[in-house]
């Protein structure tokens, strides 16, 4: 089989003849005829720069194909042909579009492993913007601050960092991440990668009505990147690319339950759930649980403002690993703690499940969630695909 | 240094053309801004001024950052001045200076032409906000509402385009122009606006939505041409007004699909197969196909008229002069002066039309406006599938283009739908069949009740199929101000 490609394509029925996205292609990769208008696969290197413009959305438009469509095809349609199936055992990588730029779809597909098949978003979720920015074009951001959000004494540094994107747009959702490459080259010469971070800010901004948005990033050991961004000092400039992450997003839904499960900085996308629920919907109670596990209450990001979101608004469940003269506690270990109310979330078919962290939780989360579905009787992988296929089953782990 | 793509804001007026640097032509403008302020807020009722209006305001020339959506009062829209960016080296696209640089000043043979084309196109921008000054009171849903609001900020925004370029480079009677833009008024006895279609009120939102399917899709072509102009400024102006016609365009379409949507699923749903069964369709509250078509008959034809003569030469002069060119000019392969070239153009001999060569230059328009036909049929094309998929048997069809004409050579002769040439009298004794009747216009008031409750559409029109800036169904895109 040839390795499959992603394919932008314009919708027919949406797209009302105005020709505004085939003025603005820089390459003259858009043409049309009478009937409709097309995208050349051969020309259209997805620069992106027809996507702002068109005033219906028609043109956001994707598809993973085996063999391109081509013009005639595309000229031939009244309606967009559906996403043809790739088999379970197809790279995600490849047959996904979290995100156009390979390296980055190979980033993502490897973080959404642990869930056991194909992500899918939640079905109330926006419609992401992808990739809008890329490697050979990124967008240059200044760091608005940079706030160490762990204790001074804490045997971590977690950094709460702020960038503002100015006059340009860079529309991003709850849950999806944004690329940082790091100035200079590796050993080998080459220009360093670019490293995916979770956006720990809503859809409008860290502060309300403002371009701008956070992350949460731990400074690793000889990490080049993490380094570079924990270094960083408002006024810098920093070449971003993304929006990445087309299925790890919020629902819509303000009736929809939210089940949340992190350690460390996989808190970065539940931030976000929760300021955005909190923006919009300040009155709702009883619709988010957290279960944030960390070394010690100095070493879990974010700690301060977390305990002032009422409990009403956000079940909020702690683990620590690492405090003198108690014993270590792991998120797993919460979860059993709070069966009851876990098995009657993860069996409501309003609830939508997010495990974001570590690698190494995903083992004993899944074994905990599963452990309790059995005890109701229910077939924890059963449960856990039929929750994943209706885009209520999420884990990005790293 | 400048920074030309992005919009400044370090005067009152967001501007990407130095305005700051620029004390004269600021200065004027800062003149004329109250005027225009009174203008609107005279305009658009109250209570839709106080609310909270999810709209788009352009940002930048660049497409990838050009515009961003926000909840905005309607007086405090940032209403600016916005050049597409310069295109490197551009030369005189057409006519006996093509291949010349293009002009960055006013040429002085030309002034008073193209002084006399920024006046046209400026005002009929606020012309359109006029007519439908009153159709925010029964939006049939906050989307629709907001829609409407944002055609009309940007007809505001495009009337500043205009004025910016009266000021600029035209001195004491660029200023008088600018100032009679704002004292001209749809409708008015004394003192009307310029062109016949846009003093006429638009009463309900399918009238609204046809109009901004015909008659600003007029505009849209005027605006191609006018962006072809060798007058570089102009040039510049109308291609980035045009990203914004776009989305008028969409309005259009949209809100004719979506009728028509709402009432083919509505005869399904009662099981009427005829659509000529028309008081058993207005029963269900929806607006029966054949009275679209008479709506559609009637705005095309006005729109057709706004073109003027088929043969003209003052289109001929100001395409022979570089000051407008065809549409998508820059796409045509041939001299660019049309020397010797002929064009197709209608006449009519006694009850016989029929066609005969022209020069190709004095008939510019005509060309223009086969252009704007073919541009229009494509949407017809697309409302039909909707009806055809709903499995009725109905085609809508553009009328012939002799058809209901006031200008050019079929002003007045009584040509029907199809294109034959019939008595008067016959005309008149039809005319019920083929253009919307008191009766029509009464029925389509009827159904104008408001629908303001979130993701809630009044009964003869269909939802969206995507909501605007990817909102969702349910969004709310005008926070209505209550008093």
């Amino acid at each position: 089989m040839t390795k499959p490609m992603k394919q932008h394509l314009i919708d027919p029925e949406i797209c009302i003849r105005c020709y505004t996205c085939e003025m603005t292609c820089p390459i003259n990769a858009i043409e049309h005829n009478d009937d409709n208008v097309v995208v050349d696969p051969d020309i259209c290197n997805m620069c992106m720069a027809c996507i702002p413009v068109c005033p219906t959305g028609s043109i956001d438009e994707w598809r993973v194909v085996r063999e391109p469509y081509s013009l005639e095809d595309q000229y031939g349609w009244d309606e967009l042909p559906e996403q043809e199936e790739f088999p379970a055992t197809a790279s995600e990588a490849e047959t996904s579009i979290e995100a156009m730029d390979e390296a980055m779809a190979a980033l993502l597909a490897d973080a959404h492993k642990g869930a056991g098949g194909r992500a899918r978003a939640p079905v109330s979720a926006s419609k992401p913007t992808v990739n809008l920015y890329t490697i050979s074009k990124p967008v240059e951001a200044t760091v608005q601050g940079n706030y160490r959000l762990t204790g001074d004494d804490a045997d971590n540094d977690v950094r709460h960092i702020i960038l503002d994107f100015g006059a340009t747009s860079f529309p991003v959702l709850e849950g999806q991440s944004i690329g940082i490459t790091a100035p200079g080259t590796d050993a080998g010469g080459k220009p360093h990668l670019p490293r995916l971070y979770s956006v720990s800010s809503p859809r409008d901004g860290e502060r309300p009505n403002y371009n701008n948005l956070s992350l949460t990033v731990k400074r690793e050991p000889h990490g080049v990147c993490s380094n570079y961004v924990c270094d960083l000092k408002a006024g810098d400039k920093v070449a971003v690319t993304g929006p990445f992450g087309s299925t790890f997003l919020m629902p819509n839904d303000p009736e929809a339950k939210l089940l949340m499960i992190c350690t460390g900085t996989g808190s970065a996308p539940f931030r976000a759930f929760t300021m955005h629920r909190r923006r919009t919907n300040p009155g709702a109670t009883g619709r988010m649980s957290l279960f944030f596990g960390a070394r010690a209450p100095d070493s879990l990001p974010y700690f301060g403002p977390l305990k002032k979101v009422p409990e009403s608004a956000l079940a909020k469940n702690f683990a620590f690993s690492r405090v003198a003269g108690q014993p270590k506690t792991y998120v797993q270990d919460k979860l059993r703690e709070q069966e009851e109310a876990v098995a009657e979330l993860i069996c409501d078919p309003a609830t939508h499940v997010y495990i974001c962290g570590l690698r190494g939780m995903e083992e004993g989360v899944e074994k905990a969630l599963s452990n309790i579905a059995e005890s109701t009787g229910t077939q924890w992988l059963a449960l856990r695909d039929t929750m994943r296929e209706e885009g209520r089953y999420h884990v990005e782990t790293y | 240094m400048l920074d030309l793509n992005n919009v400044s804001y370090d005067t009152m007026i967001p501007n990407n053309v130095g305005l700051s640097q620029d004390r004269r032509v600021l200065k004027a403008l800062e003149k004329w801004h109250p005027g225009y302020i009174n203008w609107w807020n005279d305009l658009i009722p109250q209570n839709f001024q106080e609310s909270l209006v999810y709209l788009r305001t352009a940002v930048s020339v660049d497409p990838k950052g050009w515009a961003k959506f926000d909840y905005v009062k309607m007086p405090e829209y940032r209403w600016g001045i916005l050049l597409a960016p310069a295109v490197e080296d551009r030369r005189i696209p057409c006519g006996e200076h093509a291949g010349q640089p293009a002009w960055q000043e006013v040429p002085g043979e030309y002034r008073a032409m193209l002084r006399r084309l920024i006046v046209i196109q400026g005002d009929t921008e606020p012309a359109s906000v006029e007519q439908q000054r009153f159709l925010g009171k029964t939006a049939p849903s906050l989307y629709d509402m907001r829609n409407l609001f944002q055609v009309n900020v940007e007809e505001g925004r495009h009337l500043w385009a205009m004025v910016y370029l009266l000021q600029k480079y035209f001195g004491r009677d660029g200023r008088e122009e600018a100032d009679g833009l704002l004292q001209r008024s749809s409708g008015s006895e004394e003192a009307p606006r310029m062109l016949g279609a846009f003093n006429e009120e638009t009463p309900d939102w399918l009238s609204f939505f046809m109009f901004t399917y015909f008659t600003d899709r007029d505009g849209k072509m005027q605006l191609e041409s006018l962006a072809q102009s060798g007058f570089d400024p102009l040039s510049r102006t109308c291609r980035f007004m045009l990203t914004e016609e776009a989305h008028h365009m969409f309005v259009g379409e949209t809100g004719v699909g979506r009728t028509i949507q709402r009432t083919c699923e509505a005869m399904n749903e009662a099981g009427i197969t005829d659509p000529y069964e028309i008081d058993k369709v207005r029963a269900l509250g929806v607006i029966d196909l054949p009275t679209i078509q008479k709506k559609l008959n009637l705005h095309y034809t006005l729109s057709l008229d706004l073109f003027g003569g088929e043969v003209s030469t003052n289109a001929a002069n100001a395409f022979n002069a570089g000051i407008k060119g065809r549409y998508m000019e820059n796409r045509i392969e041939d001299d660019h002066k049309l020397t010797g070239a002929t064009y197709p153009v209608s006449e009519v001999a006694g009850d016989v039309i029929r066609v005969a060569d022209a020069p190709a230059l004095t008939a510019i328009n005509m060309r223009l406006r086969d252009d704007y036909t073919r541009d229009a049929a494509g949407g017809v094309g697309r409302w039909n599938k909707i009806i055809s998929k709903a499995g009725i048997d109905f085609e809508l069809k553009l009328p012939h283009e002799g058809f209901h004409r006031q200008i050019g050579v079929f002003a007045g002769v009584p040509v029907t739908p199809e294109g034959r040439v019939i008595s008067a009298e016959e005309w008149e004794a039809k005319r019920a069949e083929w253009l919307p009747t008191r009766a029509d216009g009464d029925f389509i008031q009827s159904l104008m009740v408001p629908t303001f409750e979130t993701g809630k559409y009044a009964g003869w029109i269909a939802p969206p199929k995507v909501g605007i800036d990817n909102k969702p169904g349910d969004f709310e895109y005008v926070k209505l101000h209550m008093a």
